[in-house]
């Protein structure tokens, strides 16, 4: 029996902190897209220390990484993300439409809750050697190109509306040569993968296609780190604003009790210090101040906004829903 | 007893998927299933699998002879190799096999040269399904072929039967039922594989995107009623299929018998 009340003793002295409230550390999950993972991991120890200075409390935040629309179902399917930071706000849109937060989210944080934006460039092997510049050379015969597939990929989707915006610019431009510019893009792709990341490897490690079409992000994180002097970025002559937006998931903060650490963790995106850890990753920042620190390493270049296509709602419903133009694309002349 | 465990494990989680499509009535569950990417991803996915499992009735017919047949060094390292596709989990085989064949990796660049490509296409997809179904012909076919005397095979040599005579009379009529369970098993597989084949198909639709993928985009975009549309239909095509080889597999029992 004592040997017993010594056992328990000790598995009690080596439970792990939820069955010992008294030194509680609040838990944060953060549902992010794909090619966050860096940005976020340096994000979440600055707001850790942050967050122990200001309140006293101890925080630990996991995220979660994969398509966005793949991380949306897996939200309402049950995955209890206290914030979603994902790659369009559609995704966002479709889990607010089940009631899982609120439907006016989007006003709820600065900047359409978007702490920072990026946008949609073309990443070439070394040198350039098939001489890609912009929108138009992708549908050359003999360019493969890679990009991932919108229906699964948030950033496959800016990356369809940004060769769709320089299409549709085009002197005489019609729905149908827009659509028919995209068909002849989609002939040069050889793979589709489910998720930014995905493309990027096959790009990248796979040694496929001529060029990758990917957030400036990806493509500078591509440049520097995967293989430093391997690859170019090539700013086409217009991109598209592309804006991941961020929220406090209300159903699973009120009931886990984590609200005000969830709505500190996305204030905190806002602030200098989590701009300036953004803009080395490469996204662009808000904050002015920041921006005028880093304005050599974006290039300004004319971009569209999401409102060019009537907003995310007309976007989804008239490209990527089932029987939209993107199905059309490949149910044509294949 | 068995019965409730069967009820519980099987029954009840197909039960909920054929229930699952009728929200779209049976007008929408035609179209959802209709659609010339649905057509296509189906057609693919069986006869990819139809096609890898016929292969490995040769392939995997041989491995098991070899290794019940003849003494060379490393023969038990070899038969427990032929295991390594059941216990890799899908996505390692899968990322091992683009590496490979990948147009810059050891094969695929071997074939690249000559514009043939392995990987992102057909090619890719049909050595995933080889891969995969390899293990269970083999595993099949290996006990039968141990019961089956070495003498046997040399007393229809002694009486001047030819090799070939030895193979279409002597052991191909006695190893066909396990034959086909082992096809039967090896499709089965094959058909519904996803792991391994995603990263090596290249996933464009209606050329190289394998029906359990199309599964998984509806589900994505929150269509739960078309991904259960399809995979009710890939229920009852594999079903027909493997009644059929069931069929077979006991007409040639009997025969035997």
């Amino acid at each position: 029996m004592q040997r017993f009340v010594i056992l328990l003793a000790a598995l009690l002295a080596l439970a792990p902190a939820p069955l010992a409230p008294a030194w509680a550390q609040d838990t944060l999950l953060n549902v992010s897209y794909d090619p966050t993972r860096e940005l976020y991991r340096a994000v979440n120890d600055a707001f850790a220390k942050a967050y122990q200075a200001e309140s006293g409390r101890r925080v630990a935040i996991r995220t979660s990484h994969g398509g966005s629309g793949a991380q949306a179902r897996a939200v309402l399917d049950g995955l209890e993300a206290d914030v979603v930071t994902l790659a369009v706000a559609s995704d966002i849109d479709a889990i607010a439409a089940k009631g899982l937060l609120a439907k006016n989210w989007a006003t709820r944080l600065p900047d359409d809750s978007t702490p920072f934006t990026s946008t949609i460039v073309l990443l070439v092997r070394a040198g350039n050697p098939k001489q890609v510049k912009d929108w138009p050379d992708l549908i050359r015969p003999g360019i493969a190109v890679i990009t991932p597939n919108p229906k699964t990929s948030g950033g496959a989707r800016w990356n369809y509306l940004a060769a769709l915006a320089w299409a549709m610019r085009q002197p005489g431009a019609t729905e149908a040569s827009g659509e028919e510019f995209l068909r002849k893009l989609f002939a040069n792709v050889p793979v589709l993968d489910t998720g930014a990341r995905g493309a990027t490897n096959t790009f990248v490690q796979r040694g496929m296609g001529d060029v990758l079409i990917a957030w400036e992000n990806e493509a500078m994180l591509a440049q520097q780190e995967l293989g430093p002097g391997k690859f170019d970025v090539v700013y086409p002559s217009l991109s598209i604003r592309a804006e991941p937006p961020v929220a406090v998931v209300d159903s699973v903060v009120d009931k886990r009790g984590s609200r005000a650490a969830a709505e500190a963790y996305l204030r905190f995106l806002y602030t200098k210090p989590a701009q300036e850890i953004a803009a080395r990753n490469h996204y662009r920042p808000r904050d002015t101040e920041v921006a005028a620190r880093h304005a050599a390493e974006f290039p300004a270049i004319p971009m569209v906004g999401i409102t060019e296509f009537g907003g995310w709602d007309k976007a989804q419903a008239a490209h990527f829903a089932d029987g939209g133009v993107f199905d059309r694309i490949f149910a044509k002349g294949r | 007893m068995t019965l409730a465990w069967v009820g519980l494990l099987v029954v009840l989680p197909l039960a909920a998927l054929v229930a699952r499509p009728w929200e779209l009535g049976m007008h929408g569950v035609v179209a959802s299933l209709t659609q010339p990417r649905v057509l296509a991803a189906l057609r693919l996915s069986f006869g990819m699998a139809l096609g890898a499992a016929a292969l490995n009735l040769v392939l995997g017919g041989l491995v098991a002879w070899v290794l019940v047949r003849t003494r060379f060094p490393g023969r038990r390292l070899a038969d427990a190799l032929v295991d390594l596709p059941f216990a890799l989990p899908t996505a390692v085989s899968g990322i091992a096999l683009t590496t490979l064949y990948a147009p810059n990796g050891w094969l695929g660049g071997l074939a690249a040269p000559f514009g043939l490509s392995i990987a992102y296409a057909r090619p890719g997809i049909f050595i995933a399904l080889l891969f995969v179904g390899l293990p269970y012909m083999v595993r099949a076919i290996q006990p039968v072929l141990h019961d089956l005397p070495g003498d046997v095979e040399e007393a229809a040599s002694t009486l001047g039967a030819t090799h070939w005579q030895i193979v279409t009379r002597v052991i191909l009529p006695a190893i066909a039922p396990a034959a086909v369970v082992g096809f039967a098993m090896a499709f089965a597989r094959a058909v519904g594989e996803y792991g391994s084949v995603i990263f090596i198909a290249g996933n464009m639709p209606n050329r190289t995107e394998i029906a359990p993928l199309l599964i998984v985009i509806r589900l994505e975009q929150l269509d739960y009623a078309g991904a259960a549309a399809l995979a009710l239909a890939m229920l009852a095509l594999s079903f027909l299929i493997l009644a059929a080889l069931n069929l077979l597999q006991r007409r040639l029992r009997r025969h035997l018998a």
